[in-house]
């Protein structure tokens, strides 16, 4: 059994992170989520993990390359322009892999914007972001309980598949309270004989490296990466589904606009208009197969992408549907929360230029 | 060995016997060769982590036998922070550049100083950046010709060139600091001694130890292995001069 407890979701997902074992968090403070590293220096005389507040974002993410290497389990957490400057280590650590969890509590863009709500880094979250052909897995919480459960799940993928894991949250989720269920602390035993820990005679030095100069072997490297990839595609999409089986509407979102979003499918329902929602949990890997599926049926008029920001999961969206039905959007951006009436509303619209 | 015969000098073991990719007459290899010999003499080799940089040392890890990381550009300050927080009785070392350590790197290394983390850097300082073609390093001299500064450096417009140990020593947690070079045996062997003092402190837990080597470049200074020791001598030594800046108070 857990504790129940009544917590910001950025304190939430830094109790999250001790009781999952942190060994090392290294970071810099930015709104909205400074409070996961006060709550850490907070709490840090009673447990063993290490605290540093670094220099800079881009100090912080090396950091997480130094510590995560040497075998310990380590966390940052930034937000959207902190996580711009980390993005050439995201790389390095992808290469090299290195297991660690990231979270970008996501607040309004471009440049220093805002810092309110956003989901305006999905982008840089699941197509990249640094240079080079690499994924990192990620992870859309939609709720408080989730940050917590997605810090255990994010660390555990990270190890497992030795690739960096990302929790894409934004300012809302980071800074509301909510009930939530606290899992008892399980003991970290990691088996990382791949850390660069010293060599011992009897084996071969480790060496944690992203460098392949000749170029057979940088394509050899890439090929390893690839494969893992697919491995994480095939055994790691999540989703959630909310009265889609009947839906002639399926609203797509993730995250915060997952749960307004939840409200506009009832106020449809209210109303015999028959609306679903497909939430991707997993943002990479992303369900393209289940949206696929949806999109075949034949109940299914057309599909919605719902966000914060321009318009950016419609066109992973659009890839799954591949064109059987269409794909609409609508989105808020700036750090503005959209609300259930506007978004329903934008339905209607799309629903009497159909007929 | 052969009868009659007496071992006088061999490859530390640490240094694994491969052909080296630097230039004929680079200090790399000796100072490589330097910090095996260290190592092997503690006998710390099991306890060591290295951190290699970007620049002509980013293959060291394929002439060291001990555990590496390889850092992105400047960053090894900030990896080795992490690496000997992580493992306290292990021995940390970055092997930088002049480009990586006081260029790019600049605000890992003075923070990491600043902090006093409890590693060791080896600085190689030769004023130019060597592995992308000879272009001005923020060590090169003034009036020192390179690819981006054709005409010689001019510091109204580049600044003069950074001096690192004068600046790092300023550091109320860095314990060591001192400047060597390999121009003549005797700098070689002062040079390891101060690689072996910079580990011996830090395994006495005494903060940030920083040894600084004003080394050469041949290919880069366009010039014979020869001609680039002249130049240390003439030019890099009497802006650049040899000698402890900092050390811990004698008991």
């Amino acid at each position: 059994m857990g504790e129940i407890k009544f917590m910001k979701g950025n304190e939430a997902l830094a109790e999250a992170a001790i009781r999952a074992g942190l060994q090392a968090y290294f970071g810099y403070p930015i709104t909205p989520q400074s409070e996961v590293i006060e709550y850490l220096a907070k709490e840090e005389p009673k447990h063993t993990y290490t605290l540093l507040q670094a220099e800079s974002e881009v100090s912080a993410i090396n950091m997480i390359y130094g510590g995560a290497g040497a075998g310990a389990r380590v966390m940052t957490t930034t937000s959207s322009p902190g996580f711009s400057l980390m993005q050439e280590g995201v790389s390095y650590i992808a290469c090299a892999e290195i297991p660690c969890l990231l979270v970008n509590v996501v607040r309004g863009g471009p440049g220093l914007g805002t810092i309110q709500p956003s989901q305006g880094d999905y982008f840089q979250a699941v197509k990249g972001g640094g240079h080079g052909d690499y994924h990192m897995i990620v992870l859309g919480p939609n709720s408080v309980q989730e940050m917590v459960d997605h810090t255990f799940l994010g660390f555990e993928l990270a190890d497992k598949y030795r690739c960096p894991a990302l929790i894409l949250s934004d300012g809302a989720i980071g800074q509301m309270m909510e009930k939530v269920v606290l899992p008892e602390p399980v003991p970290y035993k990691p088996n990382k004989p791949w850390a660069t820990t010293g060599k011992p005679p009897d084996r071969e030095r480790n060496i944690l490296t992203s460098l392949y100069i000749q170029s057979e072997e940088m394509e050899k490297k890439n090929l390893i990466l690839q494969e893992k990839y697919k491995k994480i595609v095939k055994n790691e999409v999540r989703f959630e589904e909310y009265q889609t089986d009947d839906a002639e509407i399926v609203i797509a979102a993730f995250g915060l606009t997952s749960r307004i979003s939840k409200k506009v499918v009832d106020l449809g329902r209210e109303e015999g208009i028959k609306i679903g929602l497909f939430r991707p949990i997993s943002l990479w890997p992303f369900p393209m197969n289940q949206i696929a599926e949806i999109a075949s049926r034949d109940c299914v008029k057309f599909f919605i992408s719902v966000e914060m920001n321009a318009g950016q999961m419609v066109e992973d969206v659009r890839l799954a549907v591949s064109g059987k039905k269409p794909v609409y959007f609508y989105g808020r951006m700036g750090g503005i929360i959209p609300t259930p009436a506007e978004i329903f509303n934008a339905i209607k619209e799309h629903i009497k230029n159909q007929e | 060995m052969k009868e009659g015969y007496k071992l006088i000098y061999k490859r530390p073991k640490t240094l694994l016997d491969t052909r080296m990719h630097y230039c004929p007459g680079c200090f790399h290899s000796t100072i490589h060769k330097l910090l095996m010999e260290v190592i092997d003499e503690m006998g710390i080799q099991e306890k060591t982590v290295g951190i290699c940089p970007v620049g002509c040392s980013v293959f060291a890890y394929d002439y060291m036998d001990v555990d590496m990381q390889e850092a992105a550009h400047g960053r090894a300050a900030a990896i080795a922070t992490a690496i000997k927080r992580m493992l306290p009785d292990r021995i940390v070392f970055s092997y930088q550049g002049d480009g990586d350590l006081a260029a790019i790197g600049t605000a890992e290394t003075i923070h990491a100083c600043n902090r006093g983390e409890n590693f060791s850097f080896i600085f190689i300082n030769n004023g130019i950046y060597g592995m992308t073609g000879g272009q001005m390093a923020p060590t090169t001299l003034e009036g020192q010709k390179t690819t981006t500064s054709p005409y010689g450096r001019d510091p109204e417009k580049a600044g003069p060139p950074i001096k690192m140990s004068e600046i790092v020593s300023q550091f109320e947690r860095v314990a060591y600091v001192e400047r060597v070079s390999c121009n003549t045996p005797a700098n070689s062997r002062k040079a390891k001694r101060a690689i072996r003092r910079s580990f011996e402190y830090q395994i006495q837990g005494l903060g940030t130890t920083f040894v600084e080597v004003a080394s050469n470049c041949p290919s880069g200074w366009k010039c014979t292995p020869e001609e680039s020791l002249n130049w240390l001598k003439e030019r890099v030594f009497p802006y650049y001069p040899l000698g402890v800046f900092k050390e811990p108070p004698k008991k």
